[in-house]
């Protein structure tokens, strides 16, 4: 009697471990399921703008003279935000782990992380109402003065809504990612390397370069290509503060556009083949983003595996 | 006696002979910040130029100081700390920027009247017009856009919170680091990266093709976002899951219950703030995106409550469309007010979630009971 009851129990806890931890798997699963869906029915819509005869496409050249221009367009503003904010990030990264007084520590990390709170179409809203206004007489003089360079060759926009400007917005979402990243590697330094430097009589600086910097290198790489990631996926900042035209070399001309900007300002009106024409051009995008993403995380694990921190 | 102390103190004094005086660095930045608003005076005063020229004549005249009295290797020294605290600042530019901006463009827009209770709908460029000619109250507001936001937002997080979740749990108390395990935690993170905008093109494709060409509703919206806020929730999760100690599993087990009792009963309670913090700040990551409801939800005029048929507005979409296609192009002001205003509700949103997060984390903790 009290074997049978014990045993009907037993069944009864069996099933719902086996109902748990199946629920568990498959949300797993549908994870693994959701990645290869997002390629999946990307690659299904886009196979018609891929196969249409090219005078069809936006252009009329075909779909690849149609996504050239704007993934270059892409690449240059996402440089331009890596180029401005990775050096700002490591020194905002290296205040807060080993310049700012410990009480404080935190409380920056905190103000920097509000940085990444605020959404993007806000972003987006001051670079183009703020940051294009007040930064076009520097436009003007950098064309005036550096207009040699085929980057900053004139006219400036009057208007300062530039790929440089977008790339300046950009810089300032991708600078809390870069931030907090390198700052949790900073934390890592072992202590040991850090104190032995000292002992020998280094500055703080140079026990940063000595001990800080080459045990973090990895970490800043892998920090960055996270940035980058970003950086190149990032639509408001772009559509909003970029006015869009053909591919050009100036910084400080209108023109330019990055593939996310593109969907975006495109995709509301758009029908037949233009969806996909743009899903195909998002195609593209989540492809660069993932080898960006991949890599960088790629690098992320083998800095654990055989870095001294653990 | 005087014999043994006098050494010492000449040795102090060698020692210290090579070092700036403590008060160098104040002396430096009250000369930088004369002789700065001296330079700005010549050219035309403003603060963010006296900013920039004082801190740029402080960090030179430390370091050319230092490297005069101390040496070169305690210059470079002095050089890099102030570039350090330098970035730091540079870096709170924009943030307070940012802020500054939408707090004086955006107060006007959230006085206006009804700006909370009523919606786009009916609200045309002639208003605007008017607003702007004859002085009339600016009309419209973002009624239907808050809606749009909490209710899509709301279905995400139902999606999000169970899968995300589960998931965790697979990780962390299923997985036994196998080759599945290790390849659910490299896609999350590799999931983490993906554009919002193509989160966005992936939920409409699906929806295109499941449905029919077209389909534009909250509901798209929603499996957007999801797949934005599930590698947050599930990397959180993950973190808080696995620092529940091992001797409360352990504990449950030797009572003889059962592990998705444990589970269920000890494992998550332990873990609960932690895990709501999460969720929290997955919230408030996906309540401002903007590109993939652009393009699964469209953007509506109307209230509109049903997130399964027909577009919507959101608060992110609101404030683009508001300022890329103003309601009256002649006159773009008005618009350009209520996209300001709702931008002031959009950061306030966020804030006051992030804020939550952390009480949660705080109030919620698990008492260690040491």
């Amino acid at each position: 009697m009290t074997a049978t009851s014990l045993t009907t129990t037993q069944g009864a806890g069996r099933a719902g471990d086996k109902v748990f931890s199946g629920a568990a798997l498959a949300a797993g699963c549908l994870i693994l399921a959701v990645l290869f869906g997002v390629a999946l029915f990307l690659v299904v819509q886009a196979i018609p703008a891929l196969t249409a005869p090219s005078a069809e496409i936006q252009g009329g050249e075909g779909f690849f003279a149609y996504i050239w221009p704007i993934v270059i367009g892409t690449l240059i503003a996402a440089v331009i935000a890596l180029v401005i904010a990775t050096p700002i990030a490591i020194g905002v990264a290296l205040f807060i782990s080993h310049f700012a007084p410990r009480g404080l520590a935190s409380g920056l990390g905190y103000v920097v992380d509000l940085l990444a709170a605020i959404p993007s179409v806000i972003y987006g809203a001051w670079g183009a109402a703020f940051l294009a206004k007040e930064i076009s007489p520097a436009y003007n003089w950098l064309a005036a003065n550096m207009g040699w360079l085929p980057i900053f060759q004139g006219p400036a926009s009057a208007t300062g809504k530039t790929i440089l400007t977008a790339g300046i917005v950009l810089s300032v979402m991708v600078l809390p990612i870069i931030t907090s990243l390198s700052r949790e590697i900073f934390l890592q330094t072992p202590k040991l390397h850090e104190e032995a430097a000292l002992a020998l009589g280094a500055t703080r600086w140079e026990m940063i370069k000595m001990s800080v910097l080459p045990f973090a290198r990895p970490g800043i790489i892998s920090a960055v290509m996270l940035g980058l990631g970003r950086a190149l996926g990032e639509t408001m900042a772009v559509a909003l503060v970029l006015s869009s035209g053909a591919l050009t070399a100036s910084l400080i001309q209108s023109g330019n556009q990055t593939i996310a900007a593109e969907i975006a300002l495109n995709f509301p009106e758009a029908s037949g083949l233009k969806v996909s024409t743009l899903i195909a051009a998002g195609l593209v995008l989540f492809i660069i983003t993932l080898a960006v993403n991949m890599i960088a995380r790629w690098i992320i694990s083998r800095h654990k595996e055989f870095s001294g921190a653990n | 006696m005087t014999s043994t102390l006098t050494p010492v103190r000449s040795k102090r004094s060698a020692l210290t002979k090579g070092q700036l005086p403590k008060y160098a660095p104040y002396v430096v930045l009250a000369a930088a910040l004369i002789i700065g608003a001296a330079i700005m005076a010549l050219v035309g005063f403003n603060a963010f130029g006296w900013g920039i020229v004082s801190a740029l004549l402080f960090a030179i005249g430390l370091v050319s100081w230092s490297a005069a009295s101390e040496g070169s290797r305690k210059a470079k020294d002095k050089l890099a700390t102030c570039l350090v605290v330098g970035s730091f600042l540079v870096a709170l530019l924009p943030l307070v920027s940012v802020i500054w901006t939408v707090l004086v463009n955006g107060v006007p827009g959230l006085l206006a009247p009804g700006f909370l209770s009523t919606s786009m709908n009916g609200v045309t460029g002639v208003y605007d017009n008017r607003a702007v000619e004859e002085g009339a109250p600016v009309l419209g507001g973002i009624y239907h856009a808050l809606l749009g936001t909490v209710q899509i937002t709301l279905l995400a997080t139902l999606i999000s919170v169970p899968v995300g979740l589960l998931t965790a749990i697979y990780l962390v108390e299923y997985g036994n680091d196998g080759r599945l395990a290790r390849a659910i935690t490299f896609f999350v993170d590799v999931m983490t990266g993906i554009p919002s905008i193509v989160a966005g093109l992936f939920a409409a494709a699906f929806f295109f093709a499941v449905v029919g060409p077209g389909t534009k509703t909250g509901a798209v919206a929603a499996v957007a976002l999801s797949v934005l806020m599930i590698p947050v929730v599930v990397r959180s999760s993950e973190e808080m899951l696995k620092i529940v100690p091992n001797e409360l599993r352990e504990a449950s087990y030797a009572l003889g219950v059962r592990k998705w009792r444990t589970i269920v009963k000890v494992v998550i309670p332990t873990a609960i703030s932690g895990i709501a913090s999460g969720v929290t700040l997955a919230i408030a990551r996906v309540i401002g995106e903007t590109a993939p409801i652009l393009v699964t939800a469209g953007f509506a005029t109307s209230i509109n409550s049903n997130v399964f048929s027909g577009w919507m507005a959101s608060l992110p979409t609101f404030i683009y469309t508001q300022i890329l296609n103003p309601t009256s192009p002649a006159n773009p002001d008005p618009s350009n007010q209520r996209a300001w205003g709702a931008a002031l509700v959009l950061i306030i949103l966020v804030m006051v979630l992030n804020l939550a997060a952390r009480l949660i984390a705080r109030v919620f903790a698990p008492k260690t009971g040491r």
